[in-house]
């Protein structure tokens, strides 16, 4: 009973047509990125967390170092040195929260779903992608317009500002495929941590105090840590005087961090199914 | 005759040093309702995984609808539509966002994405909450959800892995009816239960996975006849009569006897169970014994499946 026939008797039931389906091409990989670019907006606008996270904290940690800490740290001009730090913080927790998606995801079985659709291979991370680009770059702007209004005055001029979108997309593209791969191998209540990557890191390095009047054990990994020269080169460009060694530095960081996310995380998109 | 629209053949799959199938034979026609029945770890989601392009196989070959699940998966993916264990659709998304989606992902031409996302929600009994989040849903209406939007490309072949785990008794016979009209329509239909009843009620043939392997296939009618035929049982009032029968069982030729103290009743295995049970009322009349009830046992999927399993475990 158990040999399988190569040919079987057709069941007595009417033959059906089967729907011709439309080929794969660039045009319907931008129909399937664009998808899930508005599956991931909704997700965020729709829950208290996201919208917490992409708008009232960055605001609040804005607060916290310009009018709580800003007076005991640097006085007046405390606050153009620290908003290119809590800029970089900002956009890091906030490419953060991709993790989270891409972990529920995978455990609910909506990757393995599909997995299955004749749809263009990553799109579903890719819509995770660009829906955090577009999150960030909003809410680096609220956080930039809370700087203004408490004081801050860059002297960036228009080309400055260009680099400075620039980079932070650059710099919110790298988050977010770092995250997307960590999402991909973590529980969701792991990939809950991944924030604290963008939310810590960053206080050791030159964001929010400059190194040397840190411990002098803790200068060299201050110094060389990526989240420095991406802070300083947001620095340079807001005062109009940005350094191209330290740019430049700072680019290669992010388009290595970048490059490995990225392949790592459509390696295990395709490597990975539900747990 | 006809090239199966499931034709699997050798399939294995090990992780690390657990093989979890070794050399499944599966083949299904177009329009069947095909079970694949097994306790859990017996491999049936791996086989799921397989056929719908999310795992490789270590060994073997499948093809659906002619296309290798390998090396043509793109046209695997156009034939399949997937329903997992766990209803994955979006909780933060309405009924209808859902199903849009996922009418968008099947590239259907824009026009027709919302009627046919309306026609679904209607026909599955959900127009009412289509413009609620999923998020309030009940079970049964993820449920039937889940199918709905696998439904929205219209797929040649439908595969339901555990389909009905955790649903209410209602819901999981609206669902069976669902695929059976789906089937009736022409759709071939895999399916992986662990409930033997699932299986008998739905499935036109069943496989039963035990060890990674197909232990047997079949019609479930086809499947009941492999355990050793019909039984009789005959009740009685009183418990002198069971007693009495008792010692009068091995004259009438019934073997094999199981006596039941609680309800006063006597098994017997038999070949022709309309000739025992004359035989049996005949002597119960000749010995004035107290009969309450008369009644033919055939054996059920369980017999056959906790037979067959035992048999492998043996081995």
């Amino acid at each position: 009973m158990s040999a399988t026939p190569t040919t079987v008797p057709a069941l007595a039931r009417p033959p059906r047509r089967d729907p011709v389906r439309p080929r794969q091409s660039s045009a319907t990989a931008a129909r399937d990125v664009r998808t899930m670019v508005v599956r991931e907006t909704r997700r965020q606008l729709r829950s208290i967390d996201g919208l917490i996270t992409a708008f009232f904290l960055p605001v609040m940690v804005m607060l916290v170092f310009v009018v709580i800490f800003g007076g005991a740290i640097g006085g007046d001009g405390y606050i153009d040195y620290v908003v290119p730090g809590v800029l970089v913080m900002c956009l890091g927790f906030g490419s953060a929260t991709a993790a989270v998606g891409v972990a529920q995801d995978m455990t609910s079985g909506t990757i393995d779903r599909f997995k299955t659709l004749p749809i263009f291979g990553t799109s579903a991370l890719w819509g995770h992608v660009v829906a955090s680009v577009v999150r960030n770059l909003a809410s680096a702007v609220v956080v930039v317009a809370v700087a203004l209004a408490l004081g801050f005055r860059p002297d960036a001029g228009l080309g400055d500002w260009l680099g400075v979108v620039a980079f932070a997309v650059l710099a919110v593209l790298t988050f977010t495929w770092l995250s997307v791969a960590l999402g991909l191998v973590l529980s969701v209540e792991a990939a809950q941590s991944v924030n604290f990557l963008f939310l810590f890191v960053p206080y050791l390095s030159s964001g929010f105090v400059p190194v040397d009047t840190m411990p002098s054990w803790l200068h060299g990994f201050a110094e060389n840590q990526p989240f420095t020269p991406v802070i300083e080169t947001f620095r340079g460009l807001l005062s109009g005087a940005p350094e191209t060694t330290t740019a430049l530095t700072a680019v290669a960081w992010l388009v290595g961090f970048l490059v490995v996310s990225c392949a790592a995380g459509s390696l295990l998109y395709r490597r990975r199914t539900a747990r | 005759m006809t090239e199966p629209m499931i034709a699997v053949q050798g399939l294995e799959k090990s992780y690390g040093d657990h093989a979890v199938l070794r050399g499944v034979d599966l083949s299904v026609r177009r329009g069947e309702i095909f079970a694949l029945l097994g306790p859990n770890g017996a491999g049936k989601t791996t086989t799921v995984n397989i056929l719908t392009t999310l795992v490789r196989p270590d060994g073997g070959t499948a093809r659906v609808a002619g296309a290798d699940v390998v090396h043509d998966a793109a046209r695997v993916r156009e034939t399949i539509a997937l329903t997992g264990q766990y209803a994955s659709v979006d909780g933060f998304q309405t009924g209808r966002e859902n199903l849009v989606m996922m009418g968008e992902l099947a590239h259907l031409p824009r026009r027709a994405v919302r009627t046919r996302a309306a026609a679904l929600l209607e026909r599955f009994d959900l127009a009412d909450a289509a413009d609620r989040r999923v998020g309030s849903y009940s079970g049964g209406m993820r449920r039937r959800l889940d199918l709905a939007i696998s439904l929205v490309a219209d797929p040649t072949v439908l595969v339901l892995d555990e389909p009905t785990t955790g649903l209410d008794p209602v819901s999981r016979s609206q669902l069976w009816e669902v695929v059976r009209g789906l089937a009736a329509d022409g759709t071939t239909v895999l399916l992986t239960t662990q409930y033997l009843e699932e299986a008998d009620r739905l499935a036109d043939t069943i496989a039963v996975l035990h060890d990674g392997r197909v232990a047997a296939r079949g019609t479930a009618a086809e499947l009941k006849s492999l355990v050793a035929g019909d039984h009789v049982r005959v009740a009685f009032e009183d418990p002198a009569s069971l007693a009495t029968a008792r010692g009068l069982a091995p004259q009438l030729g019934l073997a094999t006897t199981e006596t039941d103290d609680k309800d006063l009743s006597l098994t017997a295995a038999s070949a022709d169970p309309v000739r025992t049970i004359r035989e049996v009322l005949a002597a119960a009349d000749a010995h004035g014994l107290a009969v309450s009830g008369v009644s033919v046992v055939r054996p059920t999927l369980d017999d056959v499946f906790l037979a067959l399993t035992r048999k492998e475990s043996a081995r």
